[in-house]
């Protein structure tokens, strides 16, 4: 009996794990994921357990087999010394985003005392709510403390702290300017790469001409950056036109507005970019007013970002034509490192980009919307 | 002589727009002396402190300290001269330590030793008898106690005047009497006080001399032992003995056994700490609540008003109990108002002279029911006739009309509601003599129709020529009500003055 | 002597307070005709549900103007009032659209079909914002708080709060008839939101003729003792005036979820209570309370958003755009300030002698 419930939440986080791979956030504040350049992508997506980097639909089978052995291996600790691995997961608001929200449901569902964890959690919109709750994880004397932080700076007398007492540090989602040897792994969204597989994408479309309205997100977001650099490299390189490039600040309504008034304007287009699903919700909005046909076949490719339940089904239906994801299940990659750590192995790179891919309108399928929506 | 004198003014003179607050002021100070300054509201006593400590700057004139001419154009400047001045509001930084508040802001040097601060404050303090550590926090002391860390602070700055105005307004007794001690501490030390006050009682019971302004002219400088109180307060309102007595009483006679009563007070009080005392007033009568200046006539009214919290024991209006407890309550019931403080509690700036004179009455009548706009002007026109209103048009905002005009508006707001009994505080402060003359006929107009009229006024011949009966306050408490023949100068002077008089 | 009774006409039109919003509404016309006339076309095109709909910027000046001019109601009235304003409308207009969400959503991530009718859930978030607004006016008019500072907690917590109603989800709703108030009726060309507004401006209209809503709230912002000492209550005026402002947030926010059909918690309104206090700035009124003029704050709000469709029009760059808004406004409040107002109409006073006596030489 009991071996069956064990078996049975080892199916669980095996599921978890699986879908894992995929979500990215548009959050404002993930700076330090710029910097994370697309030099790393190769060798990272070796080290993410052989994940699959291209954009296409089906990953699951590598990465599923690592959750596995990772729950096994957590169980046998937890099980065999009768001990659970003591972790102190710091985290940012989880209304600040939907992404977020998907974040935090993630890890507490993977950090269980069932999966062989005694899991702490603590919130903090700034570095100083976030400090202090580090401080008291630390005298709590927990084995790991996971976090991700609110601000990239600030952080080096904590985390040597930590080190004194034998806090091994593990960073997720957001890295942080401080020595590479205070924390363990740092696990990050690539955006550029999240850039970069959306414009391959387009470019695959192979379409007469290209004319975008670029939709930007709020500007000096790391979400914004990332996503914008590929498309304006690319449409430099191959002549692309950019009919319009204007931010609208993550909001559908400024996006509607935007698309209006390109459309008022008579200029012609055949791609709206937005950086996020919201904003492409507006551009359609936009579209469906003058009558604009979008989506698989139409007139107009929509293109957007995020990986929302409602804009994957959007995606199933053929309005839009691409969602870009922001990987927000990390708990995979977290229980992989512990377990690593937990093993004496050593990691082969500290920085661990996820592996995050990107939906097709026409190869999309309601196992997708239901997997990877957010 | 002379070198006993610490500061000198001569011919100080200062007008603002439309009123001359100084004209020809003169006040000499010596050392260790205690000096009262004293006159009613509007006398220019704190206007001549205020071009003392350089807030203001005088039209003309002369001020010099110990034969020295000096120019005095900011408060530091008159600080550095030797002239301290502490008010009744505290001006210190409560979150401060009492040694911080003595020596702050007058660091010689960049760096302090916080021991030396904390030891030089307390023997200071120590010397001056004041009973408080110097790390203590300033805001957990008395209002006494932060007042006499003032004073220290202004002795250690060795100031050679200090100007005390109104210290003693929020103190107890016990406390008053500390601060006494400490003035006259101080005044052994050679150190020259202005005392500005509007209590008799502690003039007298510390005071060498008594200057006393009026209307902003110097009316003179008396030694405490030469001055009665009777004469006192008859300076400071204008009228010497002689002349009162020949007042002849102008009022009709009022008959208070036929009318009924209009409003009945029985322990009448509020949150502004007037003794309770009862109260009537009847139908056509006029009366008046006399006394000085903080002596409580204007807290009387307001609380017959529900203006402050009223905690009156019984209210009755024509026989009925009732209770006020705000404004809204006395208008229903017919009880008009029309404060002493036209600026602040009268007009209403921005809105027009038409919006001004209806507002009370479109309290009165309800939210729901706005008056239509030719209403309105009707109304308002009516007034303006009826009161002689000197304005541009009924739009014309209140703000822009000359302060007799304004009182007029305001008359004019709460006659529009028809009221039984009317209160009027001070209706006639500082405006010209015409209006005031119409106010008083108006008021005596009303009373003849019918109406009960309460009427305040600091000038004392006006209150006579209109009033059947008068309350006399002092210190928040009724001390006397004079009717008939005791309504005379003298009377009401000697009844104010209290205790001393004869 | 006479030019002295009779005030000169211009001087005089510049004292009048709705001046400055229709200048403001002219200068940016001359700027757009002379940059670009096609600015002005409107069209009537088929959408593609096939329902005829009017199109063009003006179009969509009032369409987006509309919110704000909304909620300019409402802060014209808690500035004339309180003397401060409220900065959290955009906070509190989530709340209320997140209420709506959650109504019209039955709980699920995406609904095709409303859940419950649509105007009990309109009903209900106007309840919730009607309460924000109580909470701040509580906070301004019993406790005494300053309005900006008072309404910073809700400005700071309603987005969570909005968020934690609907468990942080993302929640989209595509029946096409909730899409109704912030899109188009079947079949009538001209923006919903348009109506909507419309209606308030009817409603507040109304309010101010038929009750003395007026009078007391500038009576109680110009000289609250007084007010007080006239049978007026200041604390429940105060409070009243916050409690209405809810209720245009209540609108706003709902035609904001309907418009959008999602709803992103950090997102939605974002800023919107600068746009609106700017409205209420741009039409002369007093930021420190006291005498308002209602339909100069509405004028203000189009003409704010005549400004940002505007700048999107010009496609100024994206970084930019602020600091382009920021010097429009700039110059706008300066121009509206009763010291410049006050100066300008003593210029033409002092021009119109000159030329006269220009005109007898």
């Amino acid at each position: 009996m009991k071996k069956f419930r064990k078996m049975m939440s080892a199916c669980a986080v095996i599921a978890m794990c699986g879908a894992a791979l995929t979500g990215c956030g548009t959050d404002g504040g993930s700076t330090p994921a710029s910097s994370t350049a697309a030099t790393a992508a190769a060798s990272t997506a070796a080290s993410t357990a052989a994940a699959d980097t291209t954009a296409a639909a089906d990953t699951t089978a590598a990465p599923a087999t690592t959750a596995a052995d990772t729950t096994a291996a957590a169980q046998t600790t937890g099980g065999g010394s009768g001990e659970l691995i003591k972790v102190g997961i710091i985290n940012n608001d989880p209304s600040e985003s939907g992404y977020r929200t998907a974040n935090d449901r993630d890890l507490n569902n993977a950090f269980t005392k069932e999966n062989g964890f005694d899991a702490k959690f603590a919130y903090g919109k700034t570095n100083d709510e976030q400090i202090n709750a580090a401080k008291k994880f630390i005298q709590d004397e927990v084995d790991y403390l996971l976090l991700s932080a609110a601000d990239t700076a600030g952080w080096d007398g904590v985390l040597k702290d930590a080190q004194n007492a034998d806090v091994k540090v593990i960073l997720f989602d957001r890295g942080i300017d401080a020595d590479e040897s205070l924390y363990e792994a740092s696990i990050v969204s690539d955006m550029e790469k999240e850039g970069a597989t959306a414009v391959e994408w387009l470019k695959s479309q192979n379409l007469d001409k290209y004319e975008v309205i670029h939709i930007q997100g709020q500007m000096g977001t790391a979400a914004q950056k990332g996503r914008s650099k590929a498309l304006n490299e690319t449409a430099k390189e191959l002549n692309w036109t950019i009919v319009a490039q204007q931010t609208a600040d993550w909001s559908t309504d400024k996006a509607q507005q935007i698309v209006q008034s390109v459309i008022d304007s008579k200029k012609s287009f055949n791609v709206i970019y937005a950086e996020n699903d919201d904003m492409a919700k507006g551009a359609v909005a936009a579209l469906d007013k003058a009558n604009i046909s979008h989506g698989v076949g139409k007139d107009v490719i929509v293109m957007g970002y995020d990986c929302n339940k409602w804009a994957l089904q959007e995606l199933k239906a053929g309005n839009w034509n691409y969602d870009g994801q922001c990987n927000p299940f990390q708990s995979s990659y977290l229980i992989d490192v512990i377990k690593k750590l937990e093993k004496g192995e050593k990691l082969e790179k500290k920085k661990i980009v996820m592996d995050e891919k990107g939906f097709d309108a026409s190869t999309i399928t309601d196992a997708d919307v239901e997997k990877y929506g957010i | 002589m002379s070198d006993q004198t610490v500061l000198q003014l001569s011919g100080i003179y200062k007008s603002f727009p439309g009123v001359k607050a100084l004209q020809n002021v003169a006040f000499r100070l010596q050392k260790g002396e205690i000096h009262a300054l004293m006159g009613e509201n509007g006398a220019g006593k704190s206007t001549l402190i205020k071009v003392l400590t350089g807030v203001y700057s005088k039209d003309a004139g002369t001020i010099s300290i110990e034969g020295k001419t000096v120019q005095i154009h900011s408060p530091q400047e008159a600080q550095n001269a030797g002239i301290s001045t502490v008010y009744q509001e505290i001006s210190l930084c409560p979150n401060l330590s009492v040694a911080e508040n003595i020596y702050l802001g007058r660091g010689e040097g960049k760096f302090v030793s916080w021991r030396q601060m904390n030891k030089k404050a307390g023997e200071l303090l120590d010397s001056l008898g004041i009973h408080v550590r110097p790390t203590q926090q300033l805001a957990s002391c008395s209002i006494a106690v932060q007042q006499m860390v003032a004073i220290a602070r202004a002795v250690d700055m060795d100031c050679r005047v200090l100007i005390l105005d109104e210290p003693t307004s929020s103190l107890d007794e016990s406390e008053v009497q500390k601060l006494f001690k400490l003035m006259t501490d101080l005044k052994k030390r050679g150190v020259g006080i202005i005392f500005v006050t509007h209590f008799l009682d502690q003039v007298y019971a510390v005071c060498d001399k008594i200057t006393v302004l009026r209307d902003g002219k110097l009316v003179g400088e008396y030694k405490i032992e030469e001055l009665p109180r009777v004469q006192l307060v008859s300076k400071m309102l204008g009228k010497e003995l002689n002349d009162m007595e020949d007042i002849k009483d102008e009022v009709q006679t009022f008959d208070a056994k036929k009318a009924e009563p209009v409003y009945e007070a029985f322990g009448l009080a509020s949150s502004e700490g007037i003794e309770p005392f009862d109260f009537v007033i009847r139908r056509g009568e006029v009366n008046g609540f006399t006394g000085l200046l903080g002596s409580g006539r204007s807290e009387s009214v307001r609380a017959i008003f529900g203006a402050d919290k009223a905690t009156s024991r019984e209210i009755r209006v024509e026989g009925k109990k009732v209770s006020i407890r705000k404004p809204i309550d006395a208008m229903q019931l017919g009880i008009a108002y029309l404060p002493e403080d036209r600026k602040r509690d009268g007009i209403i700036g921005d809105l027009s002279v038409r919006e001004n004179i209806i507002l009370a009455l479109q309290v009165k009548t309800g939210f729901f029911r706005p008056f239509s706009r030719a209403k309105q002007v009707k109304f308002a026109e009516e007034y303006i006739q009826k009161l002689n209103i000197k304005t541009a048009s009924v739009n014309t905002p209140i703000k822009s009309l000359s302060g007799g005009n304004q009182q007029k508006v305001i008359l004019g707001r709460w006659l529009l509601t028809h009221p039984k009994y009317l209160i009027l505080d001070e209706p006639t402060r500082g405006i010209d003599v015409g209006t005031k003359v119409e106010i008083q006929k108006l008021v005596l107009q009303l009373a003849s129709e019918g109406m009960s009229v309460t009427f305040i006024s600091s000038e004392t011949d006006e209150m006579l020529r209109t009033c059947s009966r008068l309350l006399v306050m002092r210190d928040r408490k009724q001390v006397g009500e004079l009717t008939g023949d005791q309504l005379t100068q003298s009377c009401i002077m000697n009844t104010i003055a209290g205790g001393g008089a004869k | 002597m006479i030019s002295n009774q009779k005030q000169n006409p211009i001087a005089a039109l510049f004292r009048h307070q709705i001046v400055i919003p229709i200048a403001a509404l002219l200068l940016l016309t001359i700027f757009n005709v002379l940059r670009d006339t096609s600015f002005f076309e409107v069209t009537l095109k088929n959408n593609s549900a096939g329902n005829p709909v009017l199109a063009g910027n003006l179009i969509s000046v009032l369409d987006n103007g509309s919110e704000l001019a909304i909620l300019a109601i409402g802060m014209t009235l808690v500035t004339a009032a309180c003397g401060g304003q409220d900065i959290s409308v955009g906070a509190t207009a989530v709340i209320a659209g997140s209420v709506v969400m959650r109504i019209l959503s039955g709980g699920e991530a995406s609904a095709d079909v409303v859940h419950a009718p649509i105007i009990i859930a309109f009903l209900v978030c106007c309840l919730a914002a009607m309460a924000c607004g109580a909470f701040n006016g509580m906070m301004v008019s019993v406790f005494r708080i300053q309005p900006m500072v008072a309404t910073l907690i809700m400005f700071t917590a309603g987005r969570s709060i909005a968020g934690w109603i609907n468990e942080n989800k993302s929640i989209a709703i595509t029946d096409p008839n909730f899409a109704i108030a912030g899109t188009f009726i079947p079949g009538i060309p001209v923006p919903t939101p348009v109506f909507i507004a419309l209606i308030c401006f009817i409603i507040t209209w109304a309010i101010l003729k038929f009750t003395n809503l007026g009078l007391y709230v500038q009576a109680v912002g110009i000289n609250e003792k007084t007010s007080r000492l006239n049978g007026l209550n200041p604390t429940l005026i105060k409070f009243g005036t916050f409690v209405l402002l809810g209720l245009c947030v209540a609108v706003v926010g709902f035609i904001k979820v309907s418009r959008n059909g999602t709803i992103n918690y950090s997102v939605v309104a974002k800023d919107i209570e600068m746009d609106a206090i700017l409205a209420v700035a741009l039409g002369g009124n007093a930021l420190s309370g006291g005498k308002f003029n209602m339909p100069a704050s509405i004028l203000g709000a189009y003409v704010i958003q005549y400004l940002t469709t505007t700048l999107y029009a010009m496609e100024v760059q994206a970084t930019a755009l602020p600091a382009y808004k920021a010097v429009v406004v700039i110059a706008l409040v300066v121009l509206s300030a009763p010291k410049v107002r006050d100066s300008v109409s003593g210029l033409f006073r002092k021009m119109s002698p000159a030329k006269q006596s220009g005109g007898a030489a």
